[in-house]
């Protein structure tokens, strides 16, 4: 489903390169987690995969479905199924969470030529989603992430996702700011949405998130370059180990 | 939701600089001849049948006029105005005084048919579903018709044009007129009080709630002329009145002034709620044309426990100099401001309000919410003061301003006068950027750009939008979607 070739990448702004040659192969029905220390280019990745513009691609390719997407905006690729659960989501005053819900679902449709939502469908399924993630639908009159504690935001980014049906879920750090229950009901949400035909990416900084949502591949970052991969089992090393081995057998 | 739903849908069916009011009504006209002096004052007052009284107020004010110096402290910039190049008069021919709808011209409805401006009580009596509006409209200088009078006038409530209302109900106009707007106020109130041409006159008698919206809708068409507006709202003992203005001109290279002058008065008890949706053409992106808005606005809560409300959403013209205001007289009286203003192209926004606590126990809330796109400029200009007797006044400001792309800019200038130490007055005020982290969040979510402007400037003036009445949040919702189309990238 996602096969990233020999991409380089860097921020547009000062050309700072962040992704050197980093090659990474995720099948449909596949959980790749990546990890890596800090500044290895972890938040990048996730960024250039959704098409950031203050990211600019100066080598090799991104093929989704077999397809290369370096041409398409943010929004395209969105509408196309690549979703990004965010590290830190941003609050948007003023819009219900509702609201937003309810005009990024519509947008999707519409890009994918489908029809609109009725407001009873729309209702429906999120009740239903956010009964699966234990969120009070009070929480949904409210203004998007404003004065959402840590997990009440990444359960509303894990609502986003059940709910936009993606293809390609990326999730950056999904496990920080959680405390143990919270991270349970968000691993339980996220293995609800495995299925043959989505491919999820978790990024993560520590094995913790691991032992909810189990990979089917681990993938070590570092530099920009994917410079081991591995079984769930590479987790485990890793969180025993420290990344310092790893690092040294490969330079 | 629907509301937000329709702003992007708005949003993408208009092309940039598309202002959708622009079209021009091509109607026979009477005008007085160009220029300002005795005569053309003289000639108005003849064309609309006023008492000597009248005419002798308009020439005094005319006289003080002459002696006044154009004010020049706003933060806005424009050519001087020549006063000599400006028709003071224009009326569709067809037309001498408002008539009953049978009677006007089918242009002129037309006119406002294609302004979505309902004029035909029996069609808007027919849709069940939708409230019922009585609707002043002005076309230039005249009244061409008021709705749904006969009804209102069985509840006590009357009105009517002011020009009719001069004729018809001389002593209440005497009593009232310039008595909250002094004819000596200010350059612009000065000359409108000289050339007002017309405009509406609302009477709740006491313990009255009006039994419906009212409004004026307010369309400027000919060439170089100005339009001189002059609005009275008396709400007498314990009444309510909710009354809202529209306003809409063709798009012209030329601009054209709009100086008006709107009263009104509450007595105690009284409740008078009065909203603006203002969209005078704002002039094209290299700011050619458009409409100057000089605009003196202010309510005089007279009695005690008397309320006003100002309710405004300004996203057209070319200029906008405007701060209604509250003059806080009667005890407990309580005066609130909630204003949307929209600036984009080259437009310039210089508005805000006065508190002017009088009474013990007044209280007032400003609520200001700027958004400057484009090359605009957008400056929040605000008093709220104490007198020395209003003990336990009490005020709450806030100003937020929005900034959309590098090039424009948002100013906020608060004065704050407290002559006794039981006052207490709150001020806050916050600028900030449509970050790309929302945009990029929006973006990443599958909403396009526009979309994702409308969205988090809908959810930015959510508390302004709230306090308008309900048919015309939506339309004020679409309107600023509109406003700001092109101002990305």
């Amino acid at each position: 489903m996602l096969e990233i070739k020999n991409l380089h990448a860097r921020i547009a702004e000062d050309g700072t390169e962040i992704i050197r040659g980093l090659d990474l192969t995720v099948k449909a029905g596949e959980v790749a987690a990546i990890m890596g220390p800090n500044g290895s280019g972890k938040s990048t990745l996730s960024y250039v995969l959704t098409g950031r513009e203050d990211y600019e691609v100066t080598e090799g390719d991104i093929l989704y479905n077999g397809e290369s997407i370096l041409e398409m905006d943010v929004s395209e690729r969105a509408a196309s199924g690549i979703f990004l659960a965010f590290q830190y989501p941003v609050e948007i005053p003023g819009v219900a969470t509702m609201q937003f819900l309810k005009v990024a679902m519509n947008e999707q449709r519409k890009a994918r030529g489908e029809d609109e939502l009725s407001t009873p469908d729309f209702i429906r399924k999120v009740k239903e989603a956010a009964a699966e993630l234990k969120i009070d639908m009070d929480m949904l009159k409210r203004p998007l992430n404003v004065g959402f504690s840590g997990g009440e935001k990444k359960r509303a980014e894990i609502l986003q996702m059940a709910l936009l049906e993606p293809n390609l879920c990326i999730l950056d750090e999904t496990d920080s700011g959680l405390d143990i229950d919270a991270l349970k009901i968000v691993a339980d949400g996220v293995n609800a949405l495995r299925s043959p035909d989505r491919a999820i990416v978790v990024i993560t900084h520590y094995q913790r998130l691991l032992d909810y949502i189990v990979p089917d591949s681990v993938h070590v970052l570092y530099k920009g370059r994917v410079i081991e991969s591995g079984q769930k089992e590479l987790a485990l090393e890793l969180e025993k180990n420290g990344y310092a081995n790893i690092i040294e057998k490969a330079a | 939701m629907p509301a937000v739903q329709e702003t992007i849908d708005q949003v993408r069916q208009i092309d940039v600089d598309q202002y959708k009011y622009g079209f021009e009504t091509l109607i026979e006209m009477e005008k007085a001849p160009k220029g300002l002096n005795e005569d053309i004052i003289r000639f108005i007052s003849a064309k609309k049948d006023e008492p000597e009284w009248m005419l002798e107020w308009r020439l005094s004010a005319y006289r003080r006029w002459l002696t006044m110096e154009v004010p020049s402290w706003a933060r806005v910039e424009y050519p001087e105005i020549d006063f000599d190049d400006i028709y003071y008069y224009a009326a569709p021919k067809s037309m001498s005084g408002p008539k009953t709808l049978d009677e006007v011209d089918p242009e002129l409805l037309r006119t406002y048919e294609k302004l979505g401006i309902p004029l035909r009580e029996q069609e808007m009596l027919a849709g069940v579903q939708q409230s019922r509006i009585a609707v002043d409209a002005v076309f230039d200088s005249v009244s061409v018709v008021t709705t749904f009078k006969e009804e209102l006038a069985k509840a006590g409530v009357i009105f009517m044009s002011i020009s009719e209302a001069i004729r018809e109900h001389p002593d209440l106009v005497r009593k009232y007129l310039g008595s909250v707007v002094p004819v000596s106020d200010n350059y612009y109130a000065t000359l409108n009080s000289a050339v007002f041409t017309d405009g509406s006159f609302v009477f709740v008698p006491k313990g009255v709630r009006c039994p419906m919206e009212l409004s004026t809708y307010f369309r400027i068409n000919e060439k170089n002329t100005g339009q001189f507006e002059r609005t009275l709202i008396i709400c007498e003992e314990a009444g309510y009145v909710s009354y809202l203005e529209g306003c809409t001109a063709p798009q012209r290279d030329e601009n054209q002034l709009h100086a008006a002058v709107v009263e009104l008065v509450a007595l105690e008890d009284a409740e008078i709620k009065y909203s603006t949706v203002q969209n005078w053409f704002p002039g094209d992106s290299e700011g050619k044309g458009g409409i100057y808005n000089f605009v003196t606005k202010r309510g005089d809560c007279r009695g005690a426990n008397s309320k006003i409300s100002w309710t405004q959403v300004e996203t057209g013209s070319a200029i906008t100099w405007k701060y209604p205001s509250c003059i806080l007289r009667g005890d407990n009286s309580r005066g609130e401001f909630y204003s949307i203003a929209v600036s984009n192209g080259r437009q310039q926004i210089d508005s805000g309000t006065k508190m002017i606590h009088l009474g013990k126990n007044t209280s007032s809330r400003i609520i200001s919410k700027g958004i400057s796109a484009g090359k605009s400029n957008n400056t929040y200009r605000g008093q709220v003061s104490a007198h020395r007797k209003a003990t336990n006044a009490r005020n709450f400001t806030q100003c937020d301003s929005l900034l959309i792309g590098n090039n424009c800019g948002a100013h906020t200038v608060p004065y704050i006068e407290a002559r006794n130490s039981t006052a207490q007055f709150e001020h806050e005020a916050t600028t900030s950027k449509i970050s790309e982290d929302q945009l990029f969040y929006c973006l990443q979510r599958g909403i396009p750009e526009e979309e994702a402007i409308a969205l988090i400037v809908n959810g930015f003036v959510k508390e302004v939008i709230q306090e308008l009445p309900m048919e015309f949040a939506v339309e004020a919702q679409k309107l600023i979607g509109i406003s700001l189309e092109g101002s990305v990238g």
